[in-house]
């Protein structure tokens, strides 16, 4: 059996996941490249491709509905998809906007109502098409990133993190942030990036989503009462990289 | 020779986002040439109104994965400037090692992955792999280099964590500024053979001749990347300096009929950012062993062919390597501490720029009495750039047609040219850039 063929694609998004791969350096993506082939990824490279493709990984949101025949192009022809990155995951910071209604008058002004100019709610792609796999992050973890392919390639059931930030915080010994007088979200923000945030001295912004089932009440006593945050800040801090796993749920 | 031409590059290859190359030619005459901008809206100056000043910049950050140290730090200037936050000596020179390290990373992913390719006539690095194998496992190295360097001080590349408003939240020890400091002495001689095979594939990047309008931040300090004022430098005429608190007056974004697409002008119709722009006003100020190197590559100042934007961006490399091992050396004479980041003495409007790998970034704010965000405008690079890009087209489309060049020859100088200002389309329509009716 040859490689198996591998391509990423982008939506909506600033394609820093993609560069992750990049920065795995000589050793690692070079070592990659003997166990697969990629066969398209625009961003580094001019070869593309029509042909069946055992890997597809996604980058970005679906904002548009001129992108869906081009997502239901690429299910069609790919034995896996793994959306890849919080963008692709969840709508990711994208969603932000989810929740204001003016964000194109405000960015567009007079021209807001031009066609081209469409872009409705940022939803993740398994809005459009069966995702198998997540790689969550924002940016991804390269490393899990490169065990996830790995599981693929030797026919194992890639383990996706299902437990939150506080259990790697405690693994690397990192000093709470509430400890420190600031607040976190690691409390139910989705594990598996190895906790760097808290380690270089700033809260957990869940840039991964929430685990899956996430006290948010909970969460908004813990920021006002232990962070401090005042009720507005509260109410807001979880929409970052989390709009649309926080809306419609409830509080 | 009369003939008809037809290109239709859907998707441009080898630069982050997505752009269109469209030339109509009917009977020798050019009927359509356009530079098209397609990529989906993002819309991050709605986003940023009610976050927190501390959240801003993580927020803007996600405007570009390969420039987000760059954003952080414009924006991390802009809260200051709003929040009236003074920066330490130490966290200035921190900023400026950052800096550095996103510079030269970003340039080697341009140089040796995106742009070498067409030099040496392959579609992508892949096939270097083979034909080239030091080449690419070298400049992997460097590009690690670049990652890990940025991590050291930021505490990632991609988005940094530990920068935040007034400082660091964490620093590097002493003993991993001298390690870095010894990795980048060894670049720097690993780097010499590889300018080396761009220098002998130097040869295949096609002469054309422009002269624009060229912008970049100015210090008397330094080689400028994160201090200065704005500077423009036009053939013939004297320098003009704005502060960057008057960005607006040098970018003056305006409205294309033929497209929704924010251009900007200042004193020309269109102007340049990026490496040769930095180069053309401030090459005085390169490092010696940065100027041998421009030298080598046959790069005299003043350069007005943009496609030796790549050239500028090899010896800023060069540069980046060298201007750090002197900061890591200031910053070990003092000595190395935590410091608590400052705090902001009032919540306003303010400004920052930067210079990112790709040119002249502004980002601007405002914040309520609680210290949230009410408005935000970030200008970048590849804006600034569109339009200077549509005007090279317009005088090379002509030209090649006029040497007799075919259509795959035509699309391929296209498509070069558009590479060498390695563009940056997500980051351009995180705003109103986009463009463009069929």
């Amino acid at each position: 059996m040859g490689k198996p063929t591998v391509a990423f694609f982008d939506f909506a998004c600033c394609e820093g996941c993609q560069i992750e791969m990049t920065n795995l350096g000589d050793e690692a993506f070079l070592e990659l490249l003997n166990h697969i082939d990629i066969v398209e990824f625009r961003e580094a490279m001019s070869e593309t491709t029509k042909e069946p493709i055992d890997i597809a990984l996604i980058e970005g949101s679906f904002t548009r509905e001129a992108d869906r025949a081009r997502l239901e192009d690429i299910r069609r022809r790919a034995k896996v998809v793994i959306a890849y990155g919080q963008c692709a995951t969840t709508g990711g910071i994208n969603a932000l906007k989810n929740h204001q209604k003016d964000y194109k008058e405000f960015v567009y002004g007079h021209a807001a109502g031009m066609p081209h100019l469409a872009s409705d709610s940022a939803r993740p792609i398994s809005s459009v098409i069966k995702v198998d796999y997540n790689a969550f992050g924002c940016p991804v973890s390269k490393y899990e990133v490169l065990q996830i392919i790995s599981h693929l390639v030797h026919g194992k059931e890639p383990v996706i993190p299902d437990y939150p930030v506080c259990m790697e915080c405690k693994r690397r010994e990192t000093v709470c942030r509430y400890h420190e007088g600031d607040h976190c979200l690691g409390q139910v923000a989705r594990a598996g990036c190895g906790a760097p945030c808290p380690a270089s001295g700033i809260p957990c912004e869940a840039c991964r989503g929430f685990v899956s089932d996430p006290n948010l009440a909970s969460l908004k006593k813990v920021l006002r009462e232990e962070g401090g945050l005042s009720e507005r800040r509260a109410e807001t801090k979880a929409l970052m990289f989390t709009a649309n796993e926080t809306a419609g749920r409830p509080a | 020779m009369i003939q008809d031409i037809k290109i239709d590059v859907h998707h441009l290859t080898r630069v982050e986002g997505h752009g269109n190359i469209v030339v109509d030619v009917k009977n020798g005459k050019v009927e359509k040439c356009e530079w098209q901008v397609p990529e989906a809206p993002r819309f991050f100056e709605s986003m940023v109104r009610g976050r927190h000043y501390t959240e801003v910049a993580r927020v803007t950050s996600r405007i570009c994965g390969i420039c987000s140290i760059g954003h952080t730090l414009a924006s991390l200037k802009a809260t200051e400037a709003a929040c009236a936050v003074e920066i330490s000596h130490q966290t200035g020179r921190l900023r400026r090692l950052l800096k550095h390290a996103e510079n030269f990373d970003s340039h080697v992913l341009h140089v040796f992955v995106l742009a070498a390719p067409d030099l040496a006539g392959a579609p992508s690095v892949l096939p270097l792999i083979k034909t080239h194998p030091a080449v690419v496992a070298g400049a992997l190295k460097l590009k690690r280099l670049g990652h890990e360097w940025g991590s050291l001080i930021g505490g990632r590349t991609t988005h940094p964590t530990s920068a935040v408003p007034g400082g660091f939240t964490s620093v590097p020890t002493e003993d991993e500024l001298q390690t870095l400091r010894g990795r980048l002495l060894k670049a720097a001689a690993d780097l010499e053979p590889l300018l080396e095979v761009v220098a002998a594939l130097a040869k295949n990047i096609p002469s054309f001749y422009r002269p624009t309008e060229y912008i970049a931040l100015h210090s008397d300090v330094d080689y400028s990347l994160y201090n200065g004022d704005i500077q423009s430098f036009v053939d013939g005429r004297p320098k003009e300096r704005l502060p960057v608190s008057e960005y607006r007056r040098v970018t003056n974004e305006y409205v294309v009929p033929q497209s929704t697409a924010k251009y900007t002008r200042n004193r020309l119709p269109c102007y340049a950012v990026g490496a040769l722009a930095r180069f053309n006003n401030n090459h005085e100020q390169l490092h010696h062993e940065a100027k041998r190197v421009a030298q080598a590559l046959g790069l005299l100042p003043h350069c007005f062919n943009p496609y030796m934007n790549t050239a500028a961006q090899a010896v800023e490399m060069v540069h980046n390597l060298h201007k750090s091992i002197q900061i890591i050396d200031e910053l070990l004479a003092e000595g190395v501490s935590l410091e608590k980041p400052a705090a902001p003495t009032r919540f306003g409007k303010g400004s920052g720029a930067v210079e990112v790998p790709r040119g002249i970034l502004f980002h601007e704010y405002e914040y309520d009495k609680e210290g949230i965000c009410v408005s935000g405008n970030c200008i970048i690079p590849t804006n600034q750039n569109h339009g200077n890009i549509q005007a090279d087209f317009e005088k090379l489309v002509p030209e090649l047609l006029e040497a007799g060049k075919g259509e795959k020859q035509m699309e391929l100088a296209l498509e070069m040219l558009v590479r060498a200002y390695d563009p940056c389309i997500s980051c351009s329509t995180h705003y109103l850039d986009v463009t463009f009716k069929r």
